[in-house]
């Protein structure tokens, strides 16, 4: 009997502890974080617009400001209330959806205008920008880097790695600038800015993403081929591989049944890390090419000091960065089960 | 490991070789190019956009000047400015790592947790962010791209310090009375520098960059500098007329990054590190 006991006693233990999946404690665990590095993040956008010297209102006018069109100007956005109050009023009202008005298109037009409703067609302008790239940059990252490892150290592998590590190098406005200069000016395959007229879409004449969307696959690309390579010349060199090599299988079998989906766990996350880098990458490629998506915005507003505009756009940009980078953990978790016991 | 072993084991390799001599080529043509300038940068000297002649090789800019003098006078601000940010993230990235590593009270994690949320905003926002609030000067450029590479600067030397921190030397220098000042300077940080610097010239590529990016987004160095990220935004309008205005710089910025590129790539290669440059630029 006693022998029988002890089983029975494991069995009462361990449905306590599965009641709750230790990966559920993990993702609840990293979505909190990333919910209070938001909150210290809004704060620190905030400061950084609002409380640095250099008062709104005196950006705004410029150097034709008059006392009284300052006056005016800080009335107007409660310039006068107490930094921590401005704040609170700006987040609560963040969060309800409102993103508060946009300065200088006040300037222009003579009303404060929305600034959800000046955003709208540009964050889905980014959106297809950055849905195209991801797009393409999955598949061919995996095949460059799989196929380079399998040629390690051949002609094919020297001519991956040396034309990456070139394009690694380069910012994303000299990249974009010489392909302009080459396949616009020069070959006048393509339209080296990408406009779009007023009732169009992208989708009106989708040539013009193809400069962009090459511009930000050149540095990304470069980057997450390497990384698959890595990846994958490490998993080749393991023990079971050799095994498998042992047994007689033909190398091409190997490669694909065996090695490739445990080299893919940690291209995942490769992947996420370069869709993050994107981020920043976007800002600039649209400003290089005028494609009117939510970075180009973001770069006028900053020239023109909108502090309302910067400080929004601005907080939804780091939403999306800080969300990616939790996809991006909890993914890694899932795909690798090693990384579970370590939390 | 000597510096000198270094320098022999990563000029070895093919790229660094290549990128070594490109880099010291440019850094010349930078230092030397201002007395060579046929031309003063600022000074309008012809028609507008005209195409490369024998009075002016790479032809004028969309206000007259001459493109070659503005591109030997506009090396000096992109490389100046990369280095003197890294140098001031180095030093404020290891005064914070070594009193977090060094520290065993509540200073620790308070300084970590301030890197960490530093580290969840991307560069270029923060950089965009501060122009606005702070406005576009080159102080705030330069301790803006500091303050992006002072988080994972100040990581590595916590942890390096952590490891050396807990050697006998330490401890005697602790037992003799040394001050914390004189402990941290001179018994750990010359002991964690070599780790500390491994990925230097990798972060000096990524402040170069990020410094050319902010330039030409027209948030860094204003107009009339010359400067070659500034003259690719300012002329980008007359690019189908004079090609050159826009292509010379360009071709000078790609050279440049490739070169110290290749050359931090082999230096850290031959450390035996490997730091993910997309990730300290963006």
């Amino acid at each position: 009997m006693t022998e029988l006991a002890a089983p029975d006693l494991a069995l009462a233990d361990v449905p306590s502890r599965r009641r709750r999946h230790p990966l559920v404690g993990f993702v609840f665990r990293r979505i909190a974080a990333g919910i209070v590095t938001l909150f210290i993040v809004s704060i620190l956008l905030f400061a950084g617009t609002n409380v640095l010297p250099g008062d709104v209102a005196s950006a705004v006018l410029g150097r034709d400001s008059t006392p009284a069109g300052l006056a005016a100007i800080r009335k107007e956005l409660n310039l006068n209330r107490p930094a921590p109050e401005r704040y609170w009023n700006w987040l609560s009202g963040f969060v309800q959806g409102d993103l508060g008005s946009s300065v200088a298109s006040q300037a222009v037009s003579g009303r404060p205008t929305p600034i959800s409703g000046l955003i709208g067609d540009r964050i889905r302008n980014t959106a297809v920008l950055a849905l195209c790239t991801v797009l393409l940059l999955v598949p061919l990252s995996i095949v460059f880097g799989v196929l380079s490892a399998m040629r390690a150290g051949r002609t094919a592998d020297h001519a991956v790695t040396t034309i990456s590590l070139g394009l690694i190098s380069l910012p994303e406005f000299v990249t974009g600038t010489l392909l302009i200069l080459l396949l616009a000016q020069w070959l006048g395959l393509l339209p080296g800015v990408s406009l779009i007229a007023i009732g169009d879409t992208v989708f009106t004449n989708p040539s013009i993403l193809v400069l962009p969307v090459l511009t930000l696959l050149a540095a990304s690309l470069a980057q997450t081929t390497r990384m698959v390579r890595a990846g994958m010349l490490e998993v080749l060199r393991s023990d079971y591989v050799e095994w498998a090599r042992l047994c007689g299988h033909r190398e091409r079998d190997v490669v694909f049944r065996y090695a490739l989906r445990n080299a893919l766990a940690p291209t995942v996350q490769v992947i996420a890390l370069n869709v993050q880098w994107l981020v920043g990458g976007i800002i600039v490629t649209e400003y290089v090419f005028g494609y009117p998506g939510i970075g180009q915005a973001l770069v006028q507003a900053v020239s023109a000091r909108d502090v309302p505009y910067v400080l929004s756009v601005g907080m939804l940009i780091a939403i999306v960065y800080i969300t990616l980078n939790v996809i991006a953990d909890v993914l890694v978790v899932l795909l690798v089960p090693r990384l579970r016991t370590a939390q | 490991m000597s510096t000198l072993a270094v320098r022999l084991r990563f000029a070895r390799t093919g790229y660094g070789r290549f990128g070594l001599a490109g880099s010291l080529l440019l850094l010349a043509l930078i230092a030397v190019g201002p007395l060579l300038a046929p031309h003063d940068p600022a000074a309008i000297v012809s028609i507008p956009l005209q195409r490369p002649s024998g009075q002016f090789p790479l032809g004028t800019d969309l206000l007259g000047r001459d493109v070659l003098s503005r591109v030997l006078w506009g090396g000096r601000s992109i490389v100046g400015l990369a280095v003197l940010a890294t140098t001031i993230a180095y030093v404020v990235g290891a005064a914070i790592g070594l009193l977090a590593g060094y520290s065993r009270s509540v200073v620790d994690p308070l300084l970590m947790r301030a890197m960490d949320v530093l580290l969840a905003i991307p560069p270029l926002l923060f950089l965009l962010v501060l122009a606005t609030g702070a406005g576009r000067t080159i102080p705030v450029l330069v301790l803006g791209v500091a303050i992006v590479h002072v988080p994972s600067i100040a990581r590595i030397v916590r942890a390096a310090t952590q490891e050396v921190s807990t050697r006998a030397y330490v401890e005697a220098a602790v037992a003799r009375g040394e001050r914390l000042p004189a402990l941290l300077g001179r018994e750990i940080l010359p002991n964690v520098l070599g780790t500390v610097l491994a990925d230097a010239g990798i972060r000096l590529t990524a402040s170069i960059l990020i410094i050319a990016s902010v330039n030409f987004l027209g948030l860094g160095l204003q107009p009339p500098r010359a400067d070659w990220a500034l003259m690719i935004s300012e002329n980008r309008g007359g690019i189908s007329l004079q090609p050159w205005v826009v292509a010379a710089p360009a071709f000078l910025i790609a050279f440049l990054t490739i070169s110290v590129n290749l050359v931090a790539d082999a230096i850290a290669r031959s450390l035996g590190t490997s730091t993910d440059l997309k990730r300290v630029a963006r």
